[in-house]
């Protein structure tokens, strides 16, 4: 299922936390070879994970991590405008309906769906938010995942070759993506809602409206 | 009611000080036709500041009675980033309940939207507008006017957060690169939008991104508006 999760509400999944910052170790440092920090504990955090920002998480049906991703705003510090307008041509990425979206992981046993799953879970942020876009940083590798999944980001900049490849890209947000999603990721658009409701309140009448 | 939005925003341009912010509160509150319109903000330092329409009976009895840690607006949106009608929120509980009656005595409303606001520095605002009409006009309400309340929320903020820092300086995130220069340009000179990005060689969607945030950064209500402030403050080379 999907999880929409702060991070200061992390601790209320120790389990899933977890294995969330784990897989990021394997994923970005051992895997792309990224210059990221691993502690003693086999876990990979950065700055903005001390932000308190917006995880979308894929929770596996024992609990654990089956893929994840960050959000931040970008009218605050974030990740793309500290570290990567040089692929930018130098333009920070700052507005309020447009999220910074980093860290997109995939456990390693990870069934094919997640992917699409998550890509969901960006689009009902998206929705959900009224947002126009999300702005990421990703791995050349990632850029064939996107495609397939129909949901290719408009690439601004990319530094590096091959499989060392990084790139700035842009999502657009629309409601025919997010039913786009929810078809490739094998989920119903209702039940997505659902999750995103179950995280951050179901719009239910006031009592006071009740009794006016 | 783009209208209303840019109508705030270009009443924004005159304010100066954080007087002329409490003015501009009730001016949104009269574009929206809502009860009220509140802001507060908080910087990293402790600093406070807040713009608001409540009777001052509200406030006092708010900070008096110390109803920032019941309130489920402050409990729900505090370092937190995403936009919150109250319907989400918990009201359950009898404090809790108690205190939504006393807010809806003192004219509050029934209903409200609030978007928390995450700055630069650690800077941390909330905007609220809060109204008393039916579950259905409110739906309607928030699908026709949420994206402009976003906006509005974040450019009072900006101001408000300019006005603090002396007024002159603009934080350097807000700095136009060159080639926001080039795409205001090339839509100054007249060129379609896909003319710009044509000869920018970027795509017609990094060009909406890059356009839309140099009218944030400016503080302008729509292109022309940001074309005209670039010009004003010499940012744009023909």
């Amino acid at each position: 299922m999907l999880r929409f999760i702060y991070g200061e509400d992390l601790s209320e999944f120790p389990k899933l936390r977890d294995t969330m910052f784990r897989d990021r170790a394997r994923q970005f440092s051992e895997r792309l070879g990224w210059e990221v920090t691993v502690d003693a504990a086999g876990e990979e955090r950065d700055q903005y994970d001390a932000m308190n920002p917006l995880y979308v998480i894929w929770q596996k049906a024992c609990g654990s991590h089956g893929g994840s991703m960050r959000f931040l705003p970008t009218t605050a510090p974030c990740m793309v405008n500290d570290h990567f307008t040089h692929l930018t041509d130098g333009v920070t990425i700052s507005h309020p309906l447009i999220w910074e979206c980093t860290r997109f992981c995939l456990a390693p046993d990870a069934e094919p769906r997640v992917a699409a799953a998550l890509m969901l879970g960006g689009a009902e942020l998206g929705q959900g938010f009224h947002l126009t876009d999300a702005v990421g940083v990703f791995d050349a590798r990632m850029v064939r995942i996107y495609g397939r999944l129909g949901w290719a980001p408009t690439v601004l900049g990319t530094s590096g070759e091959g499989r060392d490849a990084i790139s700035v890209g842009l999502w657009e947000m629309s409601e025919a993506t997010r039913q786009r999603m929810a078809r490739k990721a094998g989920l119903s658009p209702t039940l997505s809602r659902h999750w995103f409701d179950r995280a951050f309140g179901t719009a239910t009448s006031l009592p006071q409206a009740v009794s006016a | 009611m783009a209208a209303a939005l840019e109508q705030f925003i270009e009443g924004l341009q005159q304010a100066s000080t954080l007087d002329d912010l409490q003015s501009k509160v009730f001016e949104l509150r009269d574009l929206y036709e809502v009860e009220h319109v509140v802001y507060h903000s908080v910087n990293a330092s402790g600093g406070q500041y807040a713009a608001l329409t409540y009777g001052d009976a509200w406030v006092d009895r708010y900070i008096t009675e110390g109803y920032e840690r019941i309130d489920p607006v402050v409990m729900g949106c505090f370092q937190r980033f995403h936009p919150v009608d109250w319907r989400r929120l918990d009201w359950s509980g009898k404090v809790t309940r108690d205190f939504m009656d006393e807010a809806k005595d003192a004219g509050v409303g029934n209903q409200g939207y609030t978007v928390p606001i995450r700055g630069p520095s650690g800077q941390f605002a909330m905007f609220t507008v809060s109204h008393g009409v039916t579950d259905e006009k409110w739906t309607r309400f928030t699908e026709v006017h949420t994206r402009d309340l976003i906006l509005s929320a974040h450019y009072l903020n900006q101001k408000a957060l300019e006005i603090e820092s002396g007024g002159t300086t603009k934080a350097p995130g807000r700095a136009l690169s060159p080639r926001e220069r080039d795409a205001l340009t090339m839509l100054a000179l007249g060129y379609s939008r896909a003319q710009a990005a044509e000869s920018l060689e970027i795509s017609e969607h990094t060009l909406r991104v890059y356009i839309e945030g140099a009218r944030y950064k400016l503080g302008a209500m729509n292109t022309t508006h940001a074309v005209a402030l670039a010009l004003a403050q010499g940012r744009l080379v023909f």
